[in-house]
């Protein structure tokens, strides 16, 4: 380390460039955040490409401030729901639902609440769009913390308790370098699915009022409204130069930095360090930065706080049966008001007839759903088993498909309105498509690390004996890659239940094209500020996603659990 | 320095101590029964025993990671609640921080205690050097062999200076050379009192380990865990193995371990009460007919002195008398004083040829196995011939953990397949005849 303190060398200047640039970028959007709705400029959009980079800035700013507030709601919410035995008896019930609801549904709702925070201020509006993309992350991220945190290895949690670590040390040392390589795994995830929501968000109208935040989605809503096709096609190159820049600049390190704390006791093959992680390591400004900030965690980290509780003794005294059933008396009563609430309030607007016609809309989309992931599945997975059994391609597709899945597939829609309407399709039938656009590359790169995954000897015995054609994929490698390929479809599948909402109502111009599902239906309800409404088709679709997982998926997922891992 | 044992100060004292899980169906499942143990400074003391004994378990109540059921555990004359300061553990699965450095981890339990950096670098220097560490402070534990691995559990516990050193079956998961290695080198560190600790308390279930290392030796039995037997190991260190001595105090120790229990009824299938008490362990219908195999031919003979046999097998305890019991069990095989028999049974079955063996291994099963036994009856008399396994494994669990309930039902499923006596369909977890004539 002492031999470090010579000149900076040239990566220094441009990593300085680059730390310069994004403050005069953050200060910029700061500036445009803090000032009223009715200032010149604060809400307009125009579609001059030029100023497309600056919208790509604000838009990016929302994703990460949406990013910052769910890993502090991943580090209260799913700490508390593993440490604490009956705040997880609510906690972890409420996250499973959280992470079906369609909560773009709510958008209108949210708008409304953070506006009248903020009277008259921009920061209203951005809150509520960052709000809305939260809502598309924190909840796996918190799942992932809450998973292994649960399943920290007992030998390591007895050599903490042995050697004395407090609570805290034992967060800090233990639980959260094992949950880190998870949580980096499903922070990423959540980026991906947070683009769409940004897209969505940042064009809200309420009632007769119509707010849009400079950004790439209001920029995209303007050009549709339009009829722009050029200007839809500079927002698609300007997101394709985001996505690529912070996966680049940001993913790619975090995950490469993060399989140090793989949980794995022999050496893997390591690939290689990708560029910007190569660049942290050798510019010497940036390398002793991130030696300070990693003494400074370390140094927080190894306080010996211990909230005035002794480490305990493996063995916690018999948990109290009486405080037991006091708190799940108190659940018991909270949910029967909330029930009654619930009552109350739909009773007053809606009646069994609202029910029905939900329901039955919720079929119609149920059975787009499944026809749309066995269309995809019949597509992808030839395709991705032909790429993974080929490592050369695996390794080029393999990024292009999470690419893909990051990219946010409302932005494609444009063309295929334009399609639908010069051809007067039938919308029930062409809007469908759209629903899947963005999440059936879940199923592609699952399915080629699947192939990719795929042991030797068992392709030699295949080859061996001769197994070919449809024996081949039924006893060979359907089995094989089905833990894969089952893990890719429960993404898509959620994923494309909330697509819903925006793929079955779209518009070009003043042509508006509707078809009959669930989130037309909600879609519609928050057009009109039907409130009932959105709450009713929100709270079906959740029961439909709900029972979708629980009925088709689980039971999926745990058959491939058991019995067709290899190893 | 038997005599000045009596002088040393006592470090811990376990008295009447009793693990039990509760169960509700009915009695709890008692791991330890009436544990007594005095461990005073200056000596290095072995819990012996097959796993299931209770003897790691024992090793976490000393430690204070677990609180017993019931018993006092005193250290230097106070009552433990917690881990106790002074007591440092090495595990048998290393229990590395993988994301750590070798320094890191040594570290980390001085980090816990809040000493500064300077000293905690200058501390865990010494310790890694002390170990034979020196040059791999900055690796990862992937980087590191079991053996080099261990030594950093080793530095990582000395670095702390206990009093007391507690290890978990240490060196079980190494090979054996590496193993021999690591013990040599932790003795002559304890004879030239190189070693920062007053005493070191072991779990093992090597037999030669224990006494190539110990001053003491408790030999513990099984179901439930109890202090069988106390010996003492007077050789000087550095102890032979080839030593007539060390061989004897070995078969000794060996003749203890297959002694039948002395107390409680007899586990034959003429006990009605409870024909499912016997946990069966887990092993397998090749490894038996390889060691009858073994028994039957040169040098042996059918009869084999049990130390002989695991060396030349290179199988240690845990692996053979669970081997040697189930041909007990099954009348295969007698064992005596540390001695294995191969009885008539034994000896028809390895004459055999595959189908005879099969019968004659199903008819054993069906006298001496009461779980078979009730399982065939269950599917002979229902009109389906199909039963779940989940009920026969609600039964086991009444009178043992649900592991080892796990274990006696995979054996037995094992076993009866191999038997052809039922069928066993995984996906359903049903027990059925198909298949069978």
């Amino acid at each position: 380390m002492a031999a470090g303190w010579r000149l900076p060398n040239l990566w220094d200047a441009a990593a300085f460039l680059c730390v310069i640039g994004a403050l005069v970028a953050v200060g910029h959007v700061a500036r445009g955040t803090l000032t009223r709705i009715d200032a010149p400029g604060a809400t307009q959009i125009t579609l001059d490409p030029l100023n497309l980079p600056a919208y790509a800035v604000r838009t990016t700013l929302r994703m990460f401030a949406a990013l910052a507030a769910s890993l502090l709601f991943t580090f209260t919410y799913g700490t508390a729901a593993a440490k604490s035995r009956r705040a997880a008896l609510v906690l972890v019930p409420v996250l499973d639902v959280l992470q079906s609801v369609p909560i773009l549904g709510f958008l209108t709702f949210t708008v409304v609440f953070f506006m009248s925070l903020f009277p008259g201020q921009v920061l209203g509006l951005e809150l509520a769009a960052i709000f809305a993309i939260f809502t598309s992350q924190a909840w796996n991220m918190a799942f992932s913390l809450y998973q292994s945190l649960k399943t920290v290895p007992a030998d390591l949690a007895e050599a903490s308790a042995s050697f004395h670590l407090t609570a805290w040390q034992r967060f800090w040392k233990l639980e959260v370098p094992f949950a880190t390589p998870g949580l980096v795994w499903n922070t990423m995830m959540s980026m991906s699915g947070g683009w769409f929501f940004v897209v969505a968000s940042e064009a809200v109208s309420v009632g007769d009022n119509t707010w849009t935040l400079p950004g790439i989605g209001s920029y995209v809503a303007l050009a549709l409204a339009k009829k722009d096709l050029i200007a839809v096609g500079w927002a698609i190159l300007a997101m394709l130069a985001v996505i690529l820049a912070y996966d680049q600049l940001l993913f790619r390190p975090l995950v490469a930095w993060s399989a140090k704390f793989r949980f794995e006791t022999t050496a893997g093959a390591t690939a290689s360090d990708p560029w910007m992680l190569r660049l942290m390591r050798r510019t010497r400004l940036l390398k002793f930065a991130g030696e300070r900030v990693g003494d400074a965690t370390s140094f927080i980290g190894g306080l010996r706080l211990s909230f005035g509780r002794r480490p305990r003794s493996a063995t916690a005294p018999e948990p109290s049966r009486t405080v037991d059933i006091a708190w799940i008396a108190l659940l018991a009563l909270t949910m029967a008001a909330a029930v009654w609430r619930v009552v109350l309030f739909a009773s007053q607007s809606l009646d069994w007839a609202d029910v029905e016609t939900a329901t039955g809309l919720g079929l119609i989309t149920l059975l787009r759903v499944v026809v749309l992931m066995i269309v995809a599945s019949l597509i992808w997975v030839p395709i991705g088993v032909w790429l993974g059994l080929r490592p050369e391609w695996a390794r080029r597709a393999q990024p292009v498909a999470q690419f893909l899945a990051a990219f946010p597939a409302n932005l494609l829609f444009p063309p295929f309105v334009l399609f639908i309407v010069h051809f007067s399709l039938s919308p029930d039938i062409w809007l469908t498509p759209l629903m899947v656009l963005g999440t059936q590359w879940y199923i592609l790169f699952n399915v080629v690390a699947g192939a990719a995954a795929f042991p030797g000897d068992l392709k030699e015995v295949a080859s061996n004996f001769r197994i070919g054609g449809w024996l081949w994929w039924r006893k060979v490698m359907i089995p094989g890659i089905f833990p894969y390929y089952v893990t890719g479809a429960i993404t898509a599948s959620g994923g494309s239940w909330n697509a819903a909402i925006v793929a079955e109502v779209a518009s070009w111009g003043d042509t508006k094209l509707q078809a009959h599902g669930l989130g037309a239906y909600i879609a519609d309800a928050t057009d009109k500020g039907d409130m009932s409404r959105v709450v009713l088709g929100v709270v079906t679709m959740s029961a439909f996603v709900v029972l979708f997982n629980r009925l088709l998926w689980r039971p999926m997922y745990a058959y491939a659990q058991r019995r067709l891992t290899l190893g | 320095m038997d005599a000045l044992a009596g002088l040393r100060p006592c470090l811990i004292e376990v008295k009447a101590c009793r693990q039990a899980y509760h169960k509700d169906a009915s009695a709890d499942l008692v791991v330890l029964d009436d544990v007594n143990l005095t461990l005073r400074e200056g000596e290095i003391v072995a819990l012996l025993g097959r796993s299931g004994s209770g003897k790691s378990t024992l090793l976490r109540i000393v430690s204070g990671l677990l609180k017993p059921t019931a018993g006092s555990v005193r250290w230097r004359g106070n009552q433990i609640a917690g881990p106790t300061e002074g007591v440092a553990m090495v595990f048998q699965s290393f229990a590395l921080f993988p994301w750590l450095t070798v320094q890191e981890n040594v570290e980390i339990g001085l980090e816990a205690r809040g000493v500064p950096r300077a000293k905690r670098e200058a501390l865990s220097e010494a310790a890694i050097d002390m170990i034979g560490l020196g040059g791999f402070e900055n690796a990862y534990p992937k980087e590191l062999s079991g053996g080099m691995r261990q030594r950093v559990g080793l530095a990582r516990a000395l670095v702390v200076y206990p009093d007391l050193l507690l290890m978990d079956e240490p060196f079980s998961a190494l090979d054996v050379l590496t193993a021999e290695t690591l013990r040599t080198d932790l003795i002559d560190l304890w004879v030239d009192g190189k070693l920062p600790v007053k005493s070191v308390l072991m779990v093992t279930h090597n037999i030669e380990e224990a006494v190539l290392m110990c001053d003491r030796i408790l030999v513990f039995q099984s179901n439930p865990g109890r202090v069988a037997n106390e010996l003492t190991v007077p050789f000087p260190h550095p102890r032979n193995r080839l030593d007539p001595d060390f061989r004897q105090l070995v078969d000794d120790i060996y003749g203890i371990m297959t002694r039948r229990a002395p107390v409680g009824p007899k586990t034959a299938a003429t006990a009605p009460v409870s024909p499912l008490a016997t946990p069966l362990p887990r092993v397998g219908t090749n490894i038996m007919s390889g060691l009858m195999e073994t028994l039957a031919a040169e040098p042996y003979d059918g009869r084999a002195d049990l130390p002989a046999l695991a060396g030349s097998l290179q199988y240690e305890v845990d692996d053979l008398l669970p081997l040697g019991e189930t041909l007990q069990l099954l009348r295969f095989a007698l064992l005596e004083e540390g001695d294995i028999l191969l009885t008539e049974q034994g000896h028809r079955f390895v004459g055999a040829d595959t189908d005879e063996r099969k019968a004659i291994f199903a008819a054993a099963l069906r006298l001496h196995v009461p779980l078979v036994t009730m399982i065939r009856q269950v599917l002979d008399e229902r009109w389906n011939h199909r039963a779940s396994a989940v009920r026969f494994r609600d039964e086991l669990e009444d009178h043992m953990s649900p592991d080892y309930a796990e274990d006696t039902l995979r054996t037995v499923i094992a076993w009866g397949r191999y038997a052809e006596v039922f069928s066993y369909d995984e996906e359903a977890e049903q027990f059925s005849l198909e298949d069978i004539e």
